[in-house]
């Protein structure tokens, strides 16, 4: 490998418009680095922006592009089996998820999805069943059998 | 960077739960309950962000476990007889029917807190397979996690979570496990994390042996590059006695991005034929007498159907493709209506581009990067390398006690969940022998271990005591890599090439390079043998030597390295369970070549078991108990 310098202009899969990015801006840490699950994404404090430190070790899981506020991040698919020129790219609100599938020859599809039927941050932990009285010792779990809706199986 | 930076965070808590996936989720939630009873306190450690963090860190289309019971679909008895078939008879029946029997409160329990389930005219859940259950799941992990927290919260001052803190090493004490040391990967502490007893549910490992693609592609493994085999080290370290080690799952998957095949095969009905366009799994039946009885249950065991296409590829008959056109072509066929037809296809292909977008973002950029309409063209599905996960159709992992009420004498020891060692429980890909439990199986299996492990609390009062010798030893430890960078790095001027170290990168693909090609891995056809193993563990034996010599220029690097470290132990316990078991019963995952058949007296366990106070593996037998 070679001496990492700040090369975040070519840095891919996951990869940064230097134009959008403006480092989340009075943030302790970056929207992409609070959530990528394999620590990839590191601000430049001198250019404000953040890049992606090892993209062969990115799993392309858009946790970053979802997250980024500006967004600054797309995805450009892994160069070793992927033709240039397609873009998957997402728009997430608060209870759904656009995608636009745009393809190599320039076709464009578009699709919608249901991402949580009830606002974030307003569950109930026990979903709402009866916490149950079991004790310690017995095999029936939090909220059982309210929740399994019928009896535990035992032999 | 060195050791004297970090500062020493010493953690007292009841219940340690090592990780934040779906199985650490369950136990947070369910352990919060019964801690809440008994005073108890919880404190989970995730080396990522919570919400998007383990093997659903993506999202999923699918739920692959929920058994309708309350409705009487299935039973738990059919559940466990499915998956003792798929894995060729080896399977802790009384573990496999304990997740099955609480699986289902789960998924309701995941409804509520706004996980979007499919649901057919009568308000039911839609089934993609029989035990499948299909889910708008882009934001299923948010939504798990935002329950385990919340359940935390409702904890007061004894609920608490760590995010971006890496566990390293277990800490035992007379044998029993008593907590965990780590390092923060954004500032510079140090952890002890003291507790009486351990959960760990640290995840499988992918990355031991060489991926397909080894460019950028390196990171697009199917299971994710994150779960580096911490779950096996802690557990193998600690002493605890492991199981099925050998058990390895080889996903076949939509070539190179590795999507989801679950809703072709199931839901959409489509066919995979070779490039003659022959049907492997109809031309190639005859094959599956020689797996007998296990070859001719139904349906045909994943590693069954993995063979008979590898054989395709061995003789060249390649590409091997899933035929998504005939399939889309067939469930329109009844359709005369040509508006009515017109609508459902649009159906169908938002469907098939859901089914990639809510779990393999990838594969939906493969198909428009080679313009690929699946209901015009079919697409090249391959075998994957081989990972550890014993949630899916592998089964590598900690060898636990069942439930009193289920589990045969020898299979039960005290808690529900306890390993082998005295105060430490595994759950999810960190327990073995408890295949096919998959997202929800592992939040369930983590509710069932932390409940047993609240019980061993209550038991156990006393606080275990940790020495500030072996404090100090630990941080040692888990620094030594940036000691040694620092120490060396101004000899040459490339920071990365030194006699002096390696770094973990190059660590990383030289065990890559062993187990492909020693331990059959994807490029020598899945194919080893007691030679080849002997060299292989050869070659691991003077990369243990060499792991003292990791080196790393900052946290990050620091923590690659420890993956590396957990990775090697991962991969020896494999090539060591492999070489014990002298037979072949996974064909379709590997098979020795000096041992090619199935054999009856191999149908047990093969555990093993690393000692620390020799250093010496013990290899065991372990009899399988039908329910």
């Amino acid at each position: 490998m070679f001496v990492l310098v700040t090369n975040y202009l070519i840095n891919m899969p996951s990869f940064v418009i230097n134009e959008k990015c403006d480092g989340c801006k009075a943030q302790d840490k970056t929207a992409c680095q609070y959530i990528c699950p394999n620590d990839l994404m590191v601000l430049d404090k001198e250019t404000n922006k953040a890049y992606n430190q090892a993209v062969d070790m990115c799993w392309e899981c858009y946790s970053c592009v979802k997250i980024c506020p500006n967004q600054a991040i797309e995805v450009r698919g892994y160069a070793d089996f992927m033709p240039l020129g397609a873009v998957v790219q997402p728009l997430r609100s608060t209870d759904t998820i656009m995608w636009s599938v745009r393809f190599r020859n320039k076709q464009v599809k578009r699709f919608k999805f249901p991402i949580r039927t009830i606002p974030e941050g307003t569950l109930e932990s026990n979903g709402g069943f009866s916490e149950g009285n079991a004790d310690l010792k017995s095999q029936n779990l939090r909220t059982e059998p309210d929740s399994l809706g019928t009896d535990l199986f035992t032999k | 960077m060195n050791a004297a930076e970090f500062e020493t965070i010493v953690v007292e808590t009841d219940l340690l739960i090592l990780g934040g996936g779906m199985a650490a989720c369950g136990a947070a939630f369910e352990a919060a309950h019964w801690a809440a009873k008994n005073n108890m306190k919880v404190t989970l450690v995730d080396k990522a962000a919570m919400e998007r963090s383990g093997a659903v860190a993506m999202g999923l289309s699918a739920i692959n476990l929920y058994l309708g019971l309350k409705d009487g679909n299935n039973t738990v008895e059919d559940y466990v007889t499915y998956v003792k078939n798929d894995l060729m008879g080896i399977a802790r029946q009384d573990l496999v029917a304990n997740i099955a029997r609480h699986v289902d409160s789960s998924v309701h329990l995941f409804e509520k807190w706004g996980l979007p389930i499919w649901k057919d005219d009568d308000g039911k859940y839609v089934k993609e397979g029989r035990w499948q259950i299909m889910i708008h799941g882009e934001a299923y992990k948010n939504i798990v996690s935002e329950a385990a927290k919340t359940a935390l919260r409702e904890l007061g001052d004894n609920g608490e979570y760590f995010e971006r803190v890496f566990i390293t090493e277990p800490i035992m004490e007379g044998g029993r496990c008593v907590g965990a040391a780590g390092f923060s990967v954004r500032e510079k502490k140090f952890y002890i994390f003291k507790a009486k007893a351990v959960l760990d549910t640290m995840g499988g490992a992918v990355h031991i042996f060489r991926p397909r693609s080894v460019g950028e592609g390196l990171g697009r493994s199917w299971y994710p590059p994150f779960n580096s085999g911490a779950s096996a080290y802690f557990t193998l370290k600690s002493g605890a006695e492991m199981t099925c080690q050998e058990v390895r799952f080889v996903p076949v998957r939509f070539k190179d991005s590795y999507g989801p095949v679950g809703a072709w095969f199931l839901l959409f009905k489509s066919k995979a034929t070779n490039a003659k366009g022959e049907e492997y799994m109809v031309t190639r039946a005859g094959e599956l007498d020689k797996w007998a009885p296990y070859g001719q249950t139904k349906p045909t065991p994943t590693n069954l159907r993995n063979l008979l296409m590898l054989k395709e590829v061995e003789e060249g008959n390649g590409p091997i493709y899933m035929h998504t056109e005939d399939a889309i072509r067939e469930l329109l066929v009844d359709i005369p209506d040509e508006k009515e037809a017109r609508r459902k296809l649009k159906e169908l292909e938002s469907e098939a581009w859901e089914d990639f977008l809510d779990m393999t973002i990838s594969q939906a950029l493969n198909w428009a990067s080679h313009n690929i309409m699946p209901e015009e063209t079919p697409s090249e599905i391959a075998a994957t390398e081989p990972y550890f996960i014993s949630s899916h159709s592998g089964a590598s992992g900690a060898w636990v006690s069942g439930p009193e009420d289920l589990a045969p004498s020898d299979y039960f020891f005290g808690y529900g969940n306890m390993t082998t060692v005295n105060g430490l429980f595994a759950a999810g890909d960190a327990s073995g022998a408890s295949s096919h439990k998959f997202s929800s199986g592992s939040f369930t299996e983590g509710r069932i271990s932390g409940k047993a492990a609240i019980a061993f609390c209550v038991d156990n009062p006393d606080m275990p005591v940790i020495s500030d010798e072996r404090i100090a030893e630990l941080k040692e430890m888990t620094f030594k890599p940036l000691e040694i960078f620092d120490e060396h790095k101004d000899y040459s001027n490339d920071p990365d090439v030194n006699p002096n170290f390696i770094k973990p990168r190059m660590f990383m693909f030289r065990l890559q390079k062993i187990m492909d090609e020693y331990a059959g891995g994807a490029s020598v056809g899945f194919r080893t043998s007691k030679a080849l193993l002997e060299k292989g563990l050869e070659f691991l034996n003077l990369m243990k030597e060499d792991s003292s010599k990791l080196a790393a220029s900052d946290a990050n690097e620091l923590m690659r390295c420890w993956e590396n470290v957990h990775r090697m132990w991962q991969a020896e316990s494999h090539i060591r369970t492999i070489m014990f078991r002298e037979e072949t019963r996974w064909p379709g995952y590997y098979s020795r070549t000096d041992f090619p058949e199935m054999k009856a007296d191999w149908e047990v366990f093969a555990n093993c078991k690393w000692d620390p106070e020799t250093g010496e593996w013990e290899m065991i037998k372990r009899e399988v108990v039908d329910l």
